[in-house]
């Protein structure tokens, strides 16, 4: 009890780990260096520290490290394949979905776990899924523009 | 960072009951923990022990017989607003599951926990109650099931025994020719009030009294009082208006970043007719 030994497959790579049961899982992911995903609110309600967890994304700060055993974790840094970044972060780039850049991360991470589920959402679809992601810079509409883009360079890409 | 815990993964009912007498006062039970976490985050809680019942692979399930839905109590809100039978059984539950929170708290938390909480500003609560839902709990003694007007009982607040876990929420499934609406007004990450509706509409008319239940406004869901509204015109301006009434006077909101308790009651009046409204608009 207290301590126990979990296996996870992190951003493809696989990990085997002595965590606490306490540990949250952002603070596992921070702590292997991977400080792409971002503390913020701390209730589950902004989205900044969204990882996926087994495909679903989920607020790291409110999810226990423990929860990652056996299954596939995903960060932001997971993302891109070497220096070719992903489509959505390409996305973000040209639709200049962010300024300060906070909740980027989680934003993409998000938007992920939407083109994956749905790789063709309409706009209000995008609304629906990404509003529990909050951006206190960008207005949305470039966000929901980018994703939507996104959605359009992955289908032609396949 | 959280204060240190020690989980405890129960793979059976049978175990999880165990554990519950064993450990008493000094444990909570734990799934997607996206309410309880959070409270010991806050420091409003704090247990040395979490009792994990999700390996319980038994309460993940969602079955339906005849006449009755049962969702295990450890399938989250993005389990039920994506299964085939809730979307073929009772859709309008589905939608109402689809619109919890936000995706990352479907991901996690589950129906059960949502309940067992019994945190006021909560859309399922609302529908269930309309619906005679019942939540099935296993405990030392045996089984039990209890009405959820009788599972929460106030504010954060249920009858759940110290020595017993949820182990499913079971609804009766309407006659085909029942409407159902839930409708709701929400600006944060919960539901500022919520409104359910369940009737039998021929004609623009009423088929004995309908059931309307508000919630998030109030300490617990309020059943509104409807026996006057049996076969009443549903169209009719005097009808909503009255409907709307008698569901501002079922209230007593409490003032909180939703809002004033004169706008709540407000919101209230506004989403009772917008209720019916949904009603009428329904195919039989």
């Amino acid at each position: 009890m207290g301590k126990r030994e979990i296996e996870l497959r992190l951003n493809g790579v696989e990990r085997r780990l002595e965590v606490e049961d306490q540990v949250l899982l952002i603070e596992l992911v921070r702590g292997l260096g991977l400080v792409g995903t971002k503390l913020s609110c701390d209730t589950q309600v902004c989205g900044a520290c969204t990882v996926l967890l087994d495909g679903r994304p989920v607020s790291s700060c409110t999810t226990l490290a423990i929860e990652a055993d056996g299954k596939p974790v995903e960060t932001i840094e997971g993302l891109a394949d070497g220096t070719k970044l992903h489509p959505l972060q390409e996305a973000f780039i040209d639709r200049f979905a962010f300024q300060c850049g906070y909740c980027t991360p989680g934003m993409i991470v998000s938007a992920k776990a939407l083109l994956e589920a749905r790789p063709d959402p309409d706009a209000p679809a995008v609304r629906h899924w990404m509003e529990g992601n909050i951006c206190r810079c960008s207005g949305y509409q470039t966000i929901v523009d980018a994703v939507l883009d996104a959605a359009d360079r992955m289908r032609s890409a396949r | 960072m959280l204060r240190r815990f020690d989980v405890h993964r129960a793979t059976s009912v049978k175990e999880a009951v165990r554990l519950r007498q064993m450990l008493g006062e000094d444990a909570a039970v734990y799934a997607g923990g996206t309410e309880l976490l959070l409270a010991m985050k806050l420091g409003v809680a704090r247990w040395p022990h979490l009792i994990d019942v999700k390996p319980i692979a038994s309460l993940r399930e969602i079955t339906a017989t005849k006449d009755t839905l049962r969702i295990g109590a450890t399938a989250t809100h993005w389990d039920i607003e994506r299964d085939t039978v809730v979307a073929k059984t009772l859709p309008a539950f589905a939608r109402l599951e689809a619109s919890v929170a936000n995706v990352r708290v479907r991901a996690a938390g589950t129906l059960a926990g949502n309940l067992a909480f019994a945190e006021p500003h909560a859309d399922p609560p609302a529908l269930l109650l309309a619906l005679g839902g019942r939540v099935v709990l296993e405990g030392g003694a045996g089984s039990r099931s209890l009405p959820i007007a009788d599972f929460i009982t106030g504010m954060y607040q249920t009858a759940i025994a110290a020595d017993e876990i949820i182990v499913a929420i079971e609804v009766p499934l309407p006659a085909s020719d029942v409407r159902i609406a839930y409708v709701k007004f929400q600006i944060l990450e919960r539901p500022s009030v919520g409104v359910a509706a369940v009737a039998t509409v021929r004609d623009g008319r009423f088929v004995g009294a309908p059931t309307v239940v508000v919630g998030a406004v109030d300490e617990m869901a309020r059943a509104v009082p409807t026996a006057q509204f049996a076969g009443a015109d549903a169209r009719a301006a005097g009808t909503r208006d009255a409907i709307a009434e008698a569901a501002r006077g079922a209230v007593e909101p409490t003032a909180d970043l939703a809002g004033s308790v004169e706008y709540k009651r407000h919101l209230v009046g506004v989403f009772a007719q917008r209720a019916v409204d949904s009603l009428l608009a329904q195919a039989s």
